[in-house]
């Protein structure tokens, strides 16, 4: 990592007529743009050789903390192993090549890959349609309340428009909601993190046919397994509205626990979390969406061809090499390994809920509160021994949330080096404080001031260099 | 035990004692059994490497292979062999979302470059940090509008929209409850009159919906648009083909208030339909109402240049059901394939791009008129595509083409949408319009 000698911006290194490419020569005859089309001045666009722009991406790739240079515990997020066969089989020129408009007679192929995909999510999920038009996880979400929403207009219920979600549920759930035109309401978790069940029969009781939805995800952002999803999934039922199951927690159910089977109407799944797809520094993802047989004439037309069949091309070539055997490992693997750090911790870190988790679990910061070292200084040290933080602050339900998440990927030594680290954080927050909050100080930068950023956006290079 | 999976028997032991269980399965006991999964998932059995590649290549072998004269916004250019093996830097390929600015400057970096870019391009003041696709693009930019006014539900949307968008905003509309109102088209391009009318005449209007060039491929003139649209306070949306934006009349040029569109045709392969990437800029003044990420330039406390994400205030996680969006991601990976190809091209190469594609269009264009069996639907100025009628049977022609190897096109009604990208040469037009010709 070399921000001080590779820190510039492309347009930093730009030079007046160097060129980075190579076209052919223009030999269709005088056919020049007219003038009246054009715009008045050229885009200030940077102008290099073929090397630098290699070097500076190459510099900047440095800078960078992926899934293969360490262990990356981010909760909810499912940070696993992207095998390179499912990069090289992507990128297939068969596949590769193929305009999105090209009749069905010549995209068998992709076609036939795409039934694969969804035979294998059917059986994993016990969902009977999905569709891929969704790009990502909260556009799966969104797709999916339009399945529901679409669902209960068809039948002239046009009054659901409530959608029930727990309190510890992801930011995206109530946002999807918002843009599908559905209001949300808050059902309270139980002491245990659970779904307080009597909470809920109030609301069903007295929002009843106005409920268009439940929403959640199983296990919940605890990492908790909702011990009572056939109780809700029948409450909700009852009272005329669906299940929807957020796929954003499914790595631990593989092997253990389908949606369907739990009493899921809809669904998405995170191609990109649970079946191995490269996040890419946040994108692009996958979502797609399943639904109960009946429910597929609702799928809306949220975008235009087959979503990011790339990805999907990934997800494929990944349960194709996992297959029936060792698909059903993945959840429970993922869970032992979540358990172990969390059993290995505890004494030190503040469990707020005890007992067994699923994938991922959450600590309320540091048992010992009186050094002042907050989560977010623990995160940050973290990063000085060559970790990536686990999720913070979120859940919302404490204060100090920690959210660690270890995929089935990681071996026992690479969980025992964190654990060790993790026991020296806590250590050293007694010890001295001080070089814990003013962590990171093995990182290319330090801390950023956010509120600077915040303040006074500076957005692009012309405004970077109206300020010099 | 797996390629994937570390674990020994004898790891598995030490884990299981620490966490006080006997076997795996007792991970889950507390799951009731009703709901537990039995027996074996009924898909494929596992496949090493070489069976995986054998299945790929055998389904590769089903699709044919075209030379491709198709667009209606999805356009064959030229990857150059830089993109493909800088992107498969696993630093930049196997991150998350920079949360941790510390460890993530290489994307934070390549973002803050990637906004600079759409901002020359668009001649907008602000972008964001990239959105799903096109279509997606425009339904946010439908929604930010008429959360950005008062009262106002109505977006008017050009008949010159390509379908396909016009189909995905109208789905976001019907749930956000967003009334779509069509301004009709005249001989190709959208009718000015129609629209001066629609404004003066219609209430809570939040937005113009058009497109640059039009699903025609025509080059508009929006002459008067912005000034119609802002005398009445209605923000004016231009969806536009980004490659095209670095020689044609930019949307900050006609006065837009938020420039969207397609980053495709910016070094992204066509992979049958995504990914891609949506761009999205738009005035200053109207930064805070943008949805998606957003990376600003910073000082770490080390007194250095850093870049961060920023103006979070806005999003889901901190916003929930009060967010501008409900987008939690960006297409950070599809940006780094615009950021490196427009690194490449520069201010030049850009140019010569959309000039190749010009010509060759063009030149495809007075072949096929020449055959004499073919004409314009619309007598308008085009960029890189047009729409051709054609006095035979299109379908037919359309599968004489496709057994000669080439996508001839997008049929459309009686005729042809053809596009041309700088690669295709002067013999596979020549070609094309032999088979055209017969």
């Amino acid at each position: 990592m070399n921000n001080k000698l590779y820190g510039n911006l492309i347009f930093e290194l730009s030079k007046e007529g160097r060129i980075g490419y190579c076209l052919p020569d223009n030999n269709f005859g005088n056919y020049e743009i007219p003038s009246s089309m054009c715009r008045a001045e050229d885009a200030a666009l940077p102008e290099c050789d073929e090397m630098t722009v290699v070097r500076h991406y190459t510099n900047l790739s440095n800078n960078n903390f992926g899934v293969d240079t360490g262990f990356y515990p981010l909760g909810s997020c499912t940070m696993k192993y992207n095998p390179k066969i499912n990069e090289e089989m992507a990128a297939l020129p068969q596949f590769q090549n193929l305009h999105p408009e090209q009749p069905a007679e010549t995209v068998k192929g992709a076609e036939h890959l795409i039934g694969i995909l969804e035979n294998y999510l059917k059986e994993l999920t016990g969902l009977a349609h999905f569709t891929f038009k969704p790009y990502a996880g909260a556009h799966g979400e969104l797709t999916g309340l339009m399945v529901i929403d679409n669902y209960h207009r068809s039948r002239g219920d046009l009054q659901r428009k409530k959608v029930i979600v727990p309190d510890s549920a992801h930011g995206t759930n109530p946002a999807s909601a918002a843009v599908c035109g559905l209001e949300i309401i808050e059902v309270k978790s139980t002491a245990d993190g659970l779904v307080d069940i009597a909470d809920l029969e109030r609301l069903v009781e007295q929002e009843g046919p106005n409920i268009a939805a439940m929403m959640m995800t199983n296990p919940n952002t605890l990492g908790l397994f909702e011990t009572s999803i056939p109780e809700i999934a029948t409450l909700i039922h009852n009272c005329g509205g669906l299940m929807y199951y957020d796929g954003a927690n499914l790595n631990p159910m593989l092997g253990v626990c389908r949606p369907g089977d739990m009493g899921f109407d809809v669904m998405h799944i995170n191609l990109h979390k649970t079946f191995s797809t490269p996040h890419g520094g946040g994108g692009p993802g996958s979502g797609p969406v399943g639904v109960r047989e009946g429910l597929q004439e609702f799928f809306p037309f949220v975008s235009p061809y087959n979503g990011n069949f790339a990805v999907m091309m990934r997800a494929c070539a990944y349960i194709l090499s996992l297959g029936r055997e060792q698909v059903k490992l993945i959840g429970p693997l993922a869970t032992l390994n979540a358990n172990y750090i969390k059993e290995s911790l505890k004494d030190v870190y503040e469990l707020p809920i005890d007992g067994l988790c699923c994938h991922e679990f959450v600590f309320d910061g540091l048992k010992d509160k009186s050094t002042g070292v907050t989560t977010m200084d623990v995160a940050k040290r973290l990063l000085d021994y060559g970790y990536h933080a686990p999720t913070i602050y979120f859940p919302l339900l404490f204060h100090e949330s920690l959210m660690i998440e270890p995929t089935e990927n990681e071996s026992k030594e690479t969980l025992d080096g964190f654990i060790a680290v993790m026991r020296k954080i806590a250590e050293e927050a007694k010890t001295n404080p001080d070089e814990v909050k003013s962590a990171p100080h093995n990182t290319p930068i330090g801390r950023v001031d956010d509120v600077l950023a915040a303040k006074h956006p500076v957005v692009t290079f012309r405004q970077l260099q109206a300020e010099a | 035990m797996y390629k994937y999976f570390p674990h020994t028997d004898e790891d598995l032991k030490e884990m299981l004692e620490k966490v006080g269980v006997k076997k795996l399965d007792d991970l889950y006991a507390q799951i009731p059994e009703s709901i537990r999964f039995k027996g074996d998932y009924q898909i494929t059995s596992a496949e090493g490497e070489m069976g995986v590649r054998r299945v790929f290549n055998q389904l590769g072998a089903e699709n044919k292979q075209l030379t491709c004269f198709a667009g209606y916004g999805v356009y064959d250019h030229y990857v150059p062999s830089v993109i493909p093996s800088l992107l498969q830097r696993s630093e930049f390929l196997t991150s998350y979302t920079p949360y941790q600015a510390e460890i993530s400057q290489g994307t934070l970096h390549y973002i803050f470059e990637y906004q600079s870019m759409m901002t020359q391009l668009t001649g907008m003041d602000i972008s964001n940090a990239s959105m799903y696709d096109g279509t997606t693009a425009t339904a946010e930019a439908m929604m930010m509008a008429v959360a950005a006014g008062k009262k106002v539900n109505k977006v008017l949307v050009s008949a010159t929209l390509n379908p396909k968008t016009r189909q995905v905003i109208d789905t976001y509309a019907l749930h956000h409850g967003i009334e779509l109102v069509t301004i009709p088209m005249k001989d190709g391009v959208t009718d000015f009159s129609v629209l001066d009318n629609q404004l003066s005449t219609l209430d809570g209007v939040a937005g113009v919906i058009v497109q640059q060039p039009n699903v025609y491929g025509i080059v508009e003139d929006f002459t008067g648009f912005a000034d119609a649209c802002h005398e009445k306070k209605v923000l004016f949306i231009i969806d536009s083909v980004i490659a095209d934006l670095a020689v044609l009349k930019t949307p900050g040029e006609w006065g837009a208030d938020i420039a969207v569109g397609d980053g495709q045709s910016l070094g992204i392969p066509m992979q049958f339909g995504g990914p891609y990437v949506g761009y999205m800029c738009c005035t200053e003044k109207l930064i805070r109402k943008m949805p998606g990420r957003i990376v600003g330039m910073t000082k770490d406390n080390r007194d250095q240049r850093a870049f961060v994400l920023t103006l979070q205030a806005r999003e889901q996680h901190i916003r929930r059901q009060k967010a501008t969006s409900n987008i939690c991601s960006n297409q950070s990976l599809m940006a780094l394939f615009v950021t490196i190809y427009t690194s490449l091209m520069g201010k030049k190469g850009l140019k010569e791009v959309a000039e190749l594609s010009y010509a060759g269009a063009h030149y495809l264009c007075d072949e096929l008129l020449k055959t004499g069996r073919f004409h314009l639907a619309y007598e308008k100025p085009f960029f890189n595509e047009f729409y051709v009628k054609y006095d035979g049977d299109a379908d037919q022609l359309y599968q004489k083409f496709i057994d000669a190897g080439f996508l001839g096109g997008v049929r459309v009604e009686d005729g042809f949408l053809f596009a041309v990208t700088e690669k295709r040469t002067k013999d596979e037009i020549d070609e094309l319009v032999k088979i055209a010709a017969l």
